[in-house]
């Protein structure tokens, strides 16, 4: 679980955060205002301050938030000036955008603000499309607007080049004041509440979220055109309302609900991918038509709200259908107010003591949760006494409002009968205070009870102010923190989230255990060594002077039976029952060893099958999506392609089977504990990590270990991508892009107990999504519909067409996966798509469009759904940014605190390099960002630190002057594709240099020398290859399609260069390995 | 660091050199050679004494003999105790061999019970297991076991399969993470010079307040005299297959260690000797 963050306000307007692996309320020091409210979401937080003013604090991240600012420089051609600037006057602007419709002249761009830095000055870009332009990045056309070259020709009338300035912003990590101002000018009023959500509703642009507020006078404004690049929008649009609204609450997808004056709740509907805004309200009513509502509290699929008695309630029956729900359920505990964080995670601020709670037991099934269990851990300052200058500020922010502080304690005749006496009292004091020296009362500004003088509606909405007064002498010493408002949605917990948070006093004892990759105490403890030492000299004492003894225990052999489904190898091919059993004997070493036999009928004549334990090369668990399956495979076995595949009834007996087969082979194999830091490293399709211990003459002796005969045994996790280099540093990267770090353990998954280290386990979660196409056909009568031609394929179908699947049938992968979310349209799909989400086609299978056309007769949509696994293994989260590649150097390092080059590249293509990797650390502590003019999407690193990257239009990159002092290197070299090919991923071993291309032809590259880095050209090596791996005697392993068995084809094989030699980087054959196992990554040492 | 695995091994493979000499008393046709034999600490002693009836049944006609049992010095050896505690209880800071007398004659009735079979050891083995499942998940795993595994952690036992009965033995010992360890540990203390065969009582391996409970603490509840006080020299060995682990050794981690296979943690408070 990454570090996120809770925030919180005090009824001084103190903010506070608490990270879900501290122990204390951090104040947010920075803060020069008071707080009255914050709205956080996990890129950054909202706040109003007391000057209700809105304020922005964006979270530092290792990349920064950057925006490329292009325009382009238009010439033509004349005779006499040669290309000059002097254009037709039919012509585009001297310097115009892309499209040559906008006058843009490099003075014309500016900051949007004060919190945006320029990094460096206007530049030209000499990348055209992959290739490199002549010195000056011009680009020739016969015309505005056409096709542009690189290359200038006879008829090149025009030529164009562009020019690029990064700008950064720059406020992170502070307070930044938002301009409140709408389109038409500076708002009426100020603000009085705020919620900021709506990040699930479209992933277009980047990071956009909703902003909503409403202002004191009871108006609602929407904040447009927040996303990545920028992160404090561009202006406030009016929302128009059925009445005045006093608290608003937005979630992170389409939930928006707020509450009226009048103590009716209002739904927003109509919120779509294409309107964030939303068309229209809908009322409903209060819970309680006594007590009308005071605040209201939204989630993805929850809505939460409290009334004017403080009862809370949780709203029944909405879901993305019906975002107004069926009815209210009272639940126990009285709160302030309750604010829903991520994952449908409940916070609220308790009205007795004004500690902040946490909803217990909240789960997709189970959302109301069970109970409230208070957070109790202390404040940073809790230990030093509070400053006076705090206590100062407040008055000071008192004063501001202090003329509708009066007002409002005037107003405030309570409704709230039981306290009214005392209440009173208080208030005719804090009438004197007010006149004499204006109380410190922050939360006064929910002031509109001043102008609308209607007691019963406003008292409770008081309540915080009067709290103040309560406190006003002694509050800087309170021993209790006064919470006035909570905001969990940046902070990434659930129900089976491990917070230290709720009982102080194991706080510190846990602490100690979040520490990440540390040996932890207990493994150093006295008292542990105490056992082992004694332990040892037990059996010296009891054992070493009587071996000659006699066993009292003759060993014998064991023999484990059950049954299971066999796919049997004749055909038809088909899942027939069987008998399995595992003979475990002791061989004649005292090693364990074992025999497979496989029990079958074949014409009515019973047969079997045997395999030898110590011939098995690799267990794997196949992907099925109704059956518990896994084969089995020898040197043998691969050959032909052909493993023995099983099915157990359950998916307990499979993980039994499986871990007792894994545990026998390794121990027949003599290989016990963690893999050791030479391992090769793999993943299969399906996302299971193996590892394979490399014989000491793999790479020396003439005659390596063929590929077929490689041991391969499984370690927990699950992960899309894994790097390992040869001093056991090994990094993976999972299918949601998280990035995991290896920990020096073992087992985790099904490898329970004996094969899974005590330490070093951790919970695995990954995220992947499920595909279905919805299929269509035009019909003259009825337009698209779904009824198709008899020859087409099934309406709802997979990617082929060829399988049916439905919304209803489709199941997740395997049964480890679980559905988190429902289906829902995927406009993310290459080729584009419409509005909803539809691709145009003339005919099934053909390309797609996103647009329609006449000629198209068919249309299909692509739905998603989410899919969630959670397991465990030897890996620890490297958070916060996600990577969709990883590369380590593959040597180097020899002691253990010397730094150990790693690169990256961020899911958004950015290029990053890991600081401060060391055998001891091996996760890092930080990324250094590495700019580049575009996204890339592949990286390696190689001996000598040479660092080659493909980026997104498919050219390759190599970084110069990387150096241990200069970790980063200092720019990118240029370097073209193969002609007409764009790469797709690149290699680097200790000299040599390989890429693969999009459609699977492997290339290397040619005239690599000291002096020139670069190299010169591409060879074509080999295709049908999906991925290669150089290692660092430039051994070169590649995963191939199409490999030939003896009964079939394979895809996804591992496969050795063979004669790979100094004078010979390229080699000669390839040697066939293991068979299709779908192995999506390795790279070794 | 060696691993904890590599304790449950240890464990596992302890053995006790063990001569066994048959009584004066009984009856032989030649003298009696001794047997030598290496006992594992995790078994019962009926269990695996099948070569040392055949080794004195040569030299003994047929009438003399009756049920075998054993004593060590004057004490009838209990069989239903695992063999490494009755090392540890009656012999632990004795030269080795460890010396056994082997009857054939006059069976103590009311020291030992009978063991007629191997099935009643199976038996009494399975009751234990049983009982410590109770205490640590009110039985809810072992009942979720099926026969076939009840009998795996019996033949591993039996044919001294560590790996066998560790596969199955590994879902017995554990427990949800956000417990911090099991319901009650099971262990027994032995004394040598009580009358009470041993103590048991319920005991948490964490307190109310959160913090993880020792083996000090376990003693100080049930049996303080065990602790030494300040000012006074040791007077009781805490012997656990052994050894002595340390007072602040988390009972939890014991449990799961340094168990027996009946899942019992066996704990001897033995006089220090006096030499």
């Amino acid at each position: 679980m990454p570090v996120s963050l809770l925030w919180a306000v005090d009824v001084y307007g103190r903010v506070y955060s608490l990270s879900t692996r501290g122990q204390q309320w951090e104040q947010c020091r920075d803060a020069v205002l008071e707080f009255k409210r914050v709205t956080a979401v996990q890129q950054c937080c909202w706040g109003i301050a007391c000057d209700h003013h809105i304020y922005l604090n964006v979270h530092s991240s290792d990349v920064p938030i950057r925006y490329q600012e292009e325009t382009f420089e238009n010439q033509r051609w004349n005779p006499l000036d040669n290309f000059s600037d002097r254009l037709l006057p039919s012509d585009r602007w001297q310097w115009s955008n892309i499209t040559g419709l906008e006058h843009q002249p490099l003075d014309s761009f500016f900051l949007p603000s004060s919190n945006w830095e320029w990094e460096g000055d206007w530049y030209i870009d000499e990348n055209f499309g992959g290739e490199p332009t002549e010195k000056e990045g011009w680009t020739y056309a016969i015309d505005f607007p056409a096709t542009y070259t690189k290359d200038k020709k006879w008829n090149s009338c025009v030529r164009r080049r562009r020019w690029i300035r990064y700008r950064r912003y720059k406020a992170t990590d502070t307070w930044a004041k938002i301009p409140s101002e709408g389109h038409s000018g500076p708002l009426p009023d100020p603000f009085n509440d705020i919620s900021c959500g709506g990040w699930e509703i479209s992933e277009e642009p980047r990071g956009r979220l909703s902003l909503w507020a409403v202002s004191l006078q009871g108006k609602v404004w929407f904040r447009e055109g927040i996303h990545h690049h920028s992160p404090e929008g561009d202006g406030w649009e009016e929302v128009s309302l059925p009445g005045e609204v006093v608290q608003i609450s937005c979630g992170p997808g389409d939930l928006v609900w707020a509450v009226l004056w009048e103590g009716q709740l209002i739904v927003r509907e109509g919120i779509t991918r294409d309107c964030p805004r939303g068309s229209s309200w809908v009322v409903v009513d209060s819970p309680n038509p006594e007590a009308g509502a005071i605040h209201v509290a939204v989630g993805d699929n929850v809505v939460w709200a409290v009334t004017k008695d403080n009862k809370v309630w949780y709203r029944r029956g909405i879901n993305s259908y019906n975002p107004r729900g069926s009815g209210w359920i009272g639940m126990i505990g009285e709160m302030v107010m309750i604010n829903v964080g991520l994952n449908d995670q409940v916070w609220g601020i308790s009205c007795e003591d004004r500690a902040v709670y946490f909803r217990q037991g909240v789960t997709s099934s189970e959302l109301s949760g069970k109970a409230w269990k208070a957070v109790n851990v202390p404040r940073d300052g809790d230990i030093r006494s509070h400053s006076s200058a705090s206590s100062s500020s407040l008055h000071s922010a008192g004063c501001f409002f202090s003329g509708e502080v009066r007002a409002q304690s005037v107003m405030s005749e309570d409704s709230d009968t039981k306290n009214g006496p005392q209440r009173a009292v208080l208030e005719e004091a804090s009438l004197r205070e007010a006149d004499a020296k204006s109380p410190p009362l922050t939360h006064l500004a929910v002031g509109p009870a001043g102008v609308r003088g209607d007691a019963a509606d406003t008292c409770s909405l008081s309540s915080v102010a009067t709290y103040t007064l309560c406190q006003e002498e002694p509050y800087g010493a309170d021993e209790h923190p006064l919470w006035a408002w909570v905001s969990g949605g940046g902070c990434g917990v659930d129900c089976h989230s491990q917070l230290n948070w709720f009982n102080s006093a194991t706080a510190l004892s846990s602490s100690v255990q979040s520490m990440s990759l540390s040996i932890s105490p207990a493994q150093t403890a006295a008292w542990r060594k105490q056992i082992f030492e004694q332990l040892s000299e037990r059996s010296k004492r009891e054992m070493d002077n009587f071996k000659h003894y006699e066993q009292a225990i003759e060993q014998s052999v064991w023999v484990k039976k059950g049954t299971m489904q066999w796919w049997r190898d004749w055909k038809p091919h088909k899942w027939v029952d069987v008998r399995f059993a595992l003979e475990q004997f002791s061989g004649p070493e005292g090693n364990q060893d074992g025999i497979l036999f496989l029990y079958y009928n074949f014409n009515e004549e019973k047969k079997y099958l045997h395999a030898f334990i110590n011939e098995v090369t690799i267990l794997v668990p196949v992907l099925n999506d109704s059956k518990h399956t896994f084969a089995i495979y020898t040197a043998e076995r691969t050959k032909q392609r052909w493993p023995i595949r099983l099915a157990a009834a359950t998916e307990l007996e499979m993980h039994d089977w499986l871990a007792l087969l894994s545990v026998s082979c390794c121990d027949s194999r003599g290989i016990q504990g963690p893999p050791s830091k030479q391992a090769l490293w793999s993943v299969t399709c399906k996302g299971d990590v193996f590892v394979c211990e490399p014989s000491p003459s793999l790479e020396t002796c003439p005659y390596p270990t063929p590929c077929d005969q490689m041991f391969w045994h499984q370690v927990g996790g699950h992960l899309r991508l894994v790097e390992s280099n040869s001093l056991g540093v090994v990094w993976g990267v999972g299918y949601d892009h998280t990035v995991w770090v290896y920990t020096g353990g073992y087992g985790g998954g099904f490898l329970q107990g004996l094969a899974r280290s005590t330490d070093n386990i951790y919970t695995q979660t990954d995220v992947k999504c499920v595909y279905i196409y919805e299929n269509q056909r035009w019909n003259p009568v009825t337009g698209y519909t779904n009824r198709g031609l008899p020859t087409d394929r099934y309406m709802w179908s997979d990617a082929t067409g060829l399988q049916e699947c439905t919304k209803a049938n489709t199941k997740p992968p395997s049964p480890h996966w679980t559905w988190v979310a429902d289906w829902a349209i995927d406009y993310g799909i290459s080729g584009g798509t419409d509005r909803e989400g539809w691709q145009y086609a003339a005919d099934f299978p053909t390309s797609y469009h996103g647009h329609k056309t006449l000629k198209d007769f068919v249309r299909r949509r692509r739905w998603a759904r989410k899919c969630k696994l959670t397991t465990t293994g030897p890996w620890q989260e490297v958070p916060p940014i996600p990577l969709s590649d990883v590369t380590i150097i593959p040597c180097g390092a020899q002691s253990i605190v010397e730094p150990i080059p790693l690169w990256a590249i961020s899911n958004k293509g950015d290029v990053l390099c890991r600081l401060g990797v060391t055998l001891l650390t091996p996760a890092g502590t930080s990324w250094l960002h590495v700019g580049t003019d575009q996204p890339f999407k592949s990286i390696s690193i190689g001996g000598a630190s040479q660092v080659w990257a493909i980026a997104r239009d498919g050219s390759a990159f190599y970084r110069g002057s990387v150096t241990a002092q200069s970790p980063s290197g200092d720019c990118w070299y240029h370097i073209p594709s193969p002609v007409r090919q764009k790469l797709q991923q690149v290699s680097v071993g200790r000299t040599s240099v390989y890429t693969v291309d999009q459609h699977g032809n492997l290339w290397f590259r040619q005239g690599l020398t000291p002096s020139c880095p670069q190299g010169s050209s591409w060879e074509h090596i080999s295709n049908n290859v999906r991925k290669v791996s150089v290692g660092p005697l430039d051994q070169v392993w590649i995963i191939a399609d199409k490999v030939q068995g003896s009964h079939s084809l394979s895809c996804g094989t591992v496969c050795h260069r063979l004669g790979v030699q100094p004078m010979e980087p390229k080699g000669q054959s390839w040697d066939y390995g293991i068979g299709p196992t779908h192995v999506t990554g390795s790279r070794h040492t | 660091m060696a691993d904890d695995k590599d304790v449950l091994r240890d464990v596992w493979f302890g053995r006790i050199p063990t001569c066994f000499t048959l009584y004066q008393d009984e009856i032989t046709e030649r003298e009696a050679e001794p047997f030598y034999l290496l006992l594992p600490r995790m078994s019962y002693l009926t269990l695996v004494t099948d070569k040392v009836k055949k080794h004195f049944l040569k030299v003994m006609k047929a009438e003399d003999i009756e049920e075998m049992w054993f004593d060590f010095e004057g004490t009838s050896l209990k069989w239903h105790y695992p063999i490494g505690l009755l090392f540890d209880l009656h012999a632990s800071n004795t030269a080795l061999p460890w010396s056994i007398t082997v009857h054939f004659k006059n069976f103590p009735e009311r020291d030992l019970l009978h063991c007629p079979s191997n099935s009643v050891i199976e038996a009494h083995f399975m009751s234990s297991i049983k009982e410590a499942d109770a205490l640590k998940h009110k039985s809810q795993v072992i009942n979720d076991m099926q026969k076939k595994d009840h009998k795996q952690l019996w033949m591993g036992l039996q044919n001294d399969k560590f790996d066998q009965f560790w596969a199955m033995n590994r879902k017995l010992m554990e427990y949800p993470t956000e417990e911090g360890g099991f319901r009650y540990i099971p262990f027994r203390i032995y004394l040598t010079m009580s009358d009470r065969p041993f103590i048991q009582k319920l005991f948490r391996p964490i307190s109310p307040d959160g913090h993880t409970h020792t083996l000090g603490d376990l003693l100080k509840e049930v049996y303080p005299v065990a602790i030494p006080n300040d000012d006074e020299s040791k007077r009781y060995q805490v012997v656990i297959h052994g050894i002595e682990p340390l007072l602040e050794t988390p009972l939890q981690w014991l449990s799961e260690h340094l168990s027996h296979p009946d899942n019992f943690l066996h704990i001897s408070v033995i006089p220090v000797p006096s030499d």
